[in-house]
């Protein structure tokens, strides 16, 4: 008895020394990253990682000299924007593909389908031309356009209104309520999880986005925030490594406290999507 | 993730989706007169913007592909395949696909393989185990540009975190960025590590969904850790292995923000991937041409390992 004990006690020990030192690994880009930002850029670039001059001017520079906070305004609002209108649309759609009745659903559902395996990269060169004829380029309107609804989006809630229990529709349909009172009233409430987890996806897709923002917006008042970083780093402020890293960490604190009280919902979100 | 789920997760569901489909027809309900108004109604707004943004692009690429461009993209000369046998036969090209499928094996095999590590490790219940959760999911939360710039100041020469430890130990320095491969490495390293906190969750997830009277079981039986490891979570657990080995085998080919931050394809072309390449011949060099015929190989590429991933889905996932 007292042999298994110590060994379990032995494999206790071992078991937080390997999660300590892939802590370390996940954690050390991070911190890296959090403790420059705080030093000066002349002890950075001679090297002397262990400067004691710690403040928080980098963080006073970058609120003040950089459109930081307008890049990330930006991206709030396309990223918003985009999030309800798919919501809005991926729904709709999701409604028409499991609750109504028309010539060629299947074949269009299909077609949805096969727009899933396209890749948004193969066809820029194309897109690209499409707003610049629509004189698009250089707004929020490029960055949300082209992503208003996804196919993705629509498969995830037709499969999450599959689910709803036929008894709830026939209910409906004797109550003889219309389709827009059943996609509002039942359908909707009913899958409020997908919803979230859609709503999360679409936020995050949209904030995360970079080469279509990239080739299509020029100026600070409309850039989003991960190309508003790319430009940072390619202006004259290149070298000013503590600038720069307080400036990511603006960006990343925001996304983490998000993460760290969102955990829980995304962890059940995620695997409801991807085990389905 | 660069760009996190869109796209992701249909493969694995193909089947169930026939399955469903058939039983919604099976259970038919009455024929509205006006679900067909309805279904314009509903379904309308989304055609509009998939068709003007999803079909009519591929259609187009596909189009472009057969021609020569004019600096405004115009097509101009019907050249037939020669944009395509000209890219197949030309050494640049067939590097970057090399350097590609380098770049996508590594990061999945090595995505794979720590996203287990993280989640064996972070799955039984012993104090303060929640903190390291939240560690492990923490990459979830970078996006590209904040990664490319965490690891341009680690690879940094001289200034760097990797050559101040390295010299410190008096070990050689390496000019990560600056040397074909170790930019390979620096750039793999980083998607990676990117990867973990999403790749990290879903596994965490699926360890948590096996039942417990397995491990409970094979305790009695006094089987070895490793060996319930192999034998009863893997194979528990294996539609998600699928699960990620697709998207993360998606997702590296479509790499683009790390490449474009920290190499910019260079040195040398050692990280043109494909989808960087795309980038440089439309946009910088205006040779729409070519790139819509690279375009069509990326997009039969991503399309065939997706129906590849499908089929073993099929065949091997335990249930």
């Amino acid at each position: 008895m007292l042999n298994i004990t110590e060994q379990s006690k032995k494999e206790l020990w071992l078991r937080y020394i390997v999660l300590t030192i892939l802590a370390a690994i996940i954690l050390i880009p991070f911190l890296i990253g959090f403790w420059t930002s705080l030093l000066p850029t002349e002890d950075i670039s001679k090297g002397s990682l262990w400067s004691t001059h710690i403040s928080l001017d980098n963080y006073v520079t970058a609120f003040t000299q950089t459109p930081i906070i307008r890049y990330l305004l930006n991206s709030f609002i396309i990223s918003l924007l985009t999030m309800l209108s798919q919501l809005f649309f991926c729904s709709t759609s999701a409604y028409a593909f499991v609750f109504l009745k028309f010539k060629g659903r299947n074949l269009l559902f299909y077609a949805f389908l096969a727009t899933m395996m396209l890749p948004f990269e193969a066809e820029v060169i194309p897109n690209f031309t499409t707003v610049r004829n629509l004189n698009l380029l250089n707004h929020y309107s490029v960055m949300i356009i082209p992503f208003l609804t996804s196919a993705f989006g629509t498969f995830m809630l037709r499969q999450s209104f599959l689910q709803i229990p036929g008894e709830l529709k026939e209910a409906a349909d004797i109550e003889g309520l219309s389709h827009w009172k059943i996609y509002a009233r039942i359908v909707l409430p009913y899958s409020r999880i997908s919803l979230y987890t859609l709503a999360a996806y679409s936020f995050l897709t949209s904030w995360n986005q970079y080469l279509w923002p990239m080739l299509t917006t020029f100026s600070d008042n409309f850039r989003p925030v991960q190309d508003g970083l790319r430009q940072l780093q390619s202006q004259e402020s290149f070298n000013n490594w503590g600038m720069i890293q307080a400036s990511a960490a603006i960006v990343v604190i925001p996304t983490l406290v998000v993460l760290f009280f969102g955990q829980h919902f995304f962890k059940n979100g995620l695997n409801e999507g991807a085990l389905k | 993730m660069e760009e996190p789920l869109n796209r992701k997760l249909k493969p694995l569901s193909n089947k169930s989706v026939t399955l469903k489909t058939q039983s919604i027809e099976k259970s038919s309900y009455d024929v509205n007169a006006h679900d067909k108004f309805y279904a314009w109604f509903f379904l309308g707004p989304s055609l509009v913007i998939l068709s003007i943004f999803v079909f009519y692009p591929m259609m187009r690429t596909l189009y472009l592909s057969f021609f020569l461009t004019n600096s405004l993209g115009h097509p101009s000369v019907f050249v037939g395949f020669s944009n395509y046998i000209n890219l197949l036969t030309s050494s640049a090209y067939l590097d970057s696909l090399t350097a590609t499928l380098i770049y996508v094996i590594a990061v999945s095999i090595l995505t794979l393989v720590f996203g287990l590590l993280l989640a064996q490790t972070a799955s039984k219940k012993i104090a303060g185990i929640n903190i390291f959760r939240t560690i492990f999911s923490g990459t979830m939360g970078v996006s590209v540009s904040v990664a490319a710039i965490f690891w341009l100041f680690i690879f940094n020469p001289s200034i760097g975190l990797l050559d101040q430890v390295a010299s410190f130990f008096h070990l050689p320095t390496i000019n990560w960025l600056t040397q074909p491969s170790w930019a390979m490495t620096a750039v793999i390293i980083s998607t990676v590590w990117m990867n973990l906190g999403f790749t990290f969750l879903i596994f965490f997830g699926a360890f948590q969904s096996v039942p417990k009277f397995f491990y409970e079981a094979a305790e009695i039986e006094g089987l070895s850790r490793s060996y319930q490891f192999f034998h009863i979570t893997l194979p528990m657990i294996s539609p998600t292995i699928f699960f990620i080995s697709i998207i993360t085998l998606i997702e590296s080919f479509k790499s683009f923000g790390l490449i474009d931050l920290m190499t910019a394809g260079g040195p040398n072309n050692a990280t043109n991937l494909l989808v960087y390449r795309i980038y440089q011949d439309a946009f910088l060099s205006g040779n729409y041409g070519s790139a819509s015929t690279q375009s069509v190989i990326l997009a039969i590429i991503i399309a065939l390992f997706t129906l590849i991933q499908f089929k073993l889905l099929e065949k091997k996932v335990t249930y």
